[in-house]
């Protein structure tokens, strides 16, 4: 049996060196993008980008500042849905920590509280998304409020002074430096990356995701558990949140209610900037890592060129749309 | 006399010869409450459904179907848009969940089928191309579903790539160099991407393949492989559902033909006994009947001919 032998051919690519082209068009577009913007930096601020202290900060800043929720937000993306309410779920999962800190006198346990807490967040979420069936971008507005509003309710409106904290084993192991050098920070979102990764390409979730984002009518149909998968994948961004939500705070051995807010946009131009289809169905890990870095790395590099904090914001937007071109271009010319 | 077709037995040569004029086709619509069963031993019964009934939102998509489908038998299922065959084709799938109704695979009773259930017990569907995924490569569409995979959910990706160039070359006749289990489905010929679809269904031993409208969009030489490749089911002992619009492609290989009308069964048809002829004054003759004011179409009885008293009760 041999149904189904193509008898005129379609346009696609000849040699082997452009399949490769084909199927690494969005990462290779993402890199030179990335090195170009770097490049640029170096040429314009020699003195800052040719030394190692900017990038020791942009280790501790990028990973909870943009990247570590971005790498989860990567896969709710990619599965066709979004999620607007993380800054909230990262001060939500704050309010957690703080009162099982302040209960129990342990970090350990406070981390915990807050992964639980965003745990239950992004079920919040998840469910409100699949049951009730309201297209998620509304659906996590609401909850951005509702999350943000619990948190102002919970804790008074008032902030918490965490240096108590810096003595804990686990303080140390969260955000502090490893070898003295290298921030923990870093070192998690490595570790995140990885887990991400295998989760995305290597694991029925991330199979079900893209899946389920490419074609939400064939997953139904070919019996992929698309509300399942659909409410994991909010946990999972909902946990992240807390956890970056936690290195923030004990980062600056404070928490305030309203602390997460002006990460938003950034952390979702780095998916994006990152080649992620806001259609849903494609995305990568490695592609929002380095969008993570563009987008931490533009504010840093505009005052070390020199320019006054007034550029940052056109500079963000050329970078971003300069980023999402490159992917719709390549798209469009490799398939 | 109703309707010729609903079941074999009991009917003399000459009925059957009787039953060849044009001229004494009954009102399919009459028939409607006729079951789609023929009389087989147990044994060989794959599939049954037994007044099955499905409304979405109020509205009655299927009434009160009845159908069985034995070992190496091939059914063509034909109807109008809205007669009901693809709600059909996904309660046996598993997809929907009827209203009312059972359903039985080799004799026994199933509840709550799900597409995995259904998968489970070796249903297979060929989608056509909707329910590929175009931004992902052919191994990860080949294994929708169903990823090979460990206990906790991690992947076996070598050996999904593995079986994916196997089939390719071995079934799908893929033979371009540039075609490997990486390459996006987006860039394939809809005979490839039939062919993908086919060999997805067919990768899993599936002992009843059901096509949904698997020509559209084919070739005329595509299409024939497609026609040769149904051919193969039966000959396999595996039994298929195929549905068309198009009654030349059915007729050329389905052992019985089912005609849905409006959610009801319209009469069964084996092609041993109906030529392409009648059956396409039947398909005409249920046309005609949809032809009517919506009010008009649930008691078609009246000033048809052949209408026999008694069934339009039913509809009313």
């Amino acid at each position: 049996m041999n149904p189904g032998v193509a008898t005129k051919r379609s346009p696609r690519p000849r040699s082997a060196l452009t399949a490769f082209t084909t199927s690494w068009a969005s990462q290779i577009g993402i890199t030179v993008a990335f090195l170009a913007l770097w490049l640029s930096f170096i040429v314009l601020a020699p003195n800052t980008f040719l030394s190692d202290r900017i990038y020791l900060a942009f280790a501790q800043t990028v990973p909870y500042s943009v990247a570590i929720v971005a790498l989860f937000l990567t896969m709710v993306i990619i599965a066709g849905d979004i999620d607007l309410s993380f800054p909230s779920e990262m001060a939500l999962g704050m309010v957690g920590f703080v009162f099982t800190w302040q209960a129990t006198g342990s970090v350990e346990l406070g981390v915990l509280a807050a992964l639980g807490v965003g745990a239950l967040a992004g079920l919040f979420n998840g469910l409100v998304v699949t049951y009730i069936g309201i297209p998620a971008l509304v659906a996590t507005i609401g909850s951005w409020y509702l999350f943000r509003g619990l948190t102002l309710v919970l804790v008074n409106g008032k902030s918490y002074a965490l240096v108590a904290t810096s003595t804990a084993p686990s303080y140390d192991l969260l955000v502090g430096k490893l070898g003295g050098v290298i921030p923990m920070e870093f070192v998690w979102l490595l570790i995140l990356a990885v887990v991400a990764w295998f989760l995305l390409n290597r694991h029925r979730l991330g199979q079900n995701a893209y899946v389920i984002g490419d074609n939400r009518l064939a997953a139904g149909l070919m019996g992929i558990p698309i509300r399942r998968t659909r409410i994991a994948l909010f946990v999972l961004t909902g946990m992240a949140a807390a956890l970056a939500g936690v290195m923030t705070s004990l980062q600056i051995v404070n928490f305030y209610p309203t602390m997460g807010d002006g990460f938003q946009l950034p952390t979702l131009a780095a998916v994006f900037v990152g080649g992620t289809s806001v259609f849903g169905g494609r995305g990568t890990i490695y592609g929002t890592v380095i969008g993570a870095f563009m987008i931490g790395g533009i504010q840093a590099g505009i005052v070390a060129v020199g320019l006054t904090d007034y550029y940052t914001n056109m500079i963000y937007g050329a970078v971003i749309l300069a980023a999402v071109s490159v992917h719709a271009l390549l798209q469009r010319r490799f398939e | 006399m109703t309707f010729p077709p609903a079941g074999e037995s009991g009917m003399s040569a000459d009925e059957r010869e009787s039953a060849r004029q044009p001229s004494q086709l009954a009102n399919p619509i009459i028939a409607a409450l006729e079951p789609a069963v023929m009389p087989r031993p147990e044994g060989e019964r794959r599939l049954e459904l037994r007044h099955i009934s499905k409304a979405f939102g109020g509205v009655h998509v299927l009434k009160d179907v009845s159908m069985d489908l034995g070992s190496s038998e091939v059914i063509g299922l034909l109807g109008d848009n809205g007669a009901g065959k693809s709600t059909l084709i996904k309660i046996i799938t598993g997809v929907h969940r009827p209203d009312a109704g059972e359903i039985l695979f080799g004799g026994r009773r199933v509840e709550g089928l799900t597409v995995q259930k259904a998968r489970g017990l070796g249903v297979e569907t060929v989608y056509q191309e909707r329910a590929l995924a175009d931004q992902l490569p052919l191994w990860r569409n080949i294994f929708m579903g169903r990823a090979v995979g460990g206990p906790l959910g991690f992947l076996k990706v070598g050996d999904m790539r593995r079986m994916t160039a196997k089939l390719m070359s071995e079934s799908m006749g893929f033979t371009s160099a540039v075609l490997t289990p990486n390459t996006v489905v987006k860039g394939l010929s809809g005979g490839e991407r039939q062919g993908l679809a086919i060999v997805r269904a067919l990768h899993f031993q599936a002992d009843i393949i059901i096509l949904d409208e698997p020509t559209m969009g084919l070739s005329l030489r595509e299409t024939e492989k497609l026609l040769q490749f149904v051919e193969g089911i039966r000959t396999a002992g595996k039994s298929a559902i195929f549905i068309d619009h198009n009654i030349f492609h059915v007729y050329s290989v389905a052992d019985r033909i089912v005609v849905l009308d409006r959610g009801r069964v319209a009469g069964q048809f084996p092609t041993s006994r109906y030529s392409l002829d009648e059956l396409l004054s039947i398909m005409r003759e249920v046309a005609t009947g949809g032809a009517f004011t919506e009010q008009e179409r649930y008691r078609p009885a009246a000033g048809l001919p052949g209408a026999a008293t008694g069934a339009s009760e039913d509809h009313a």
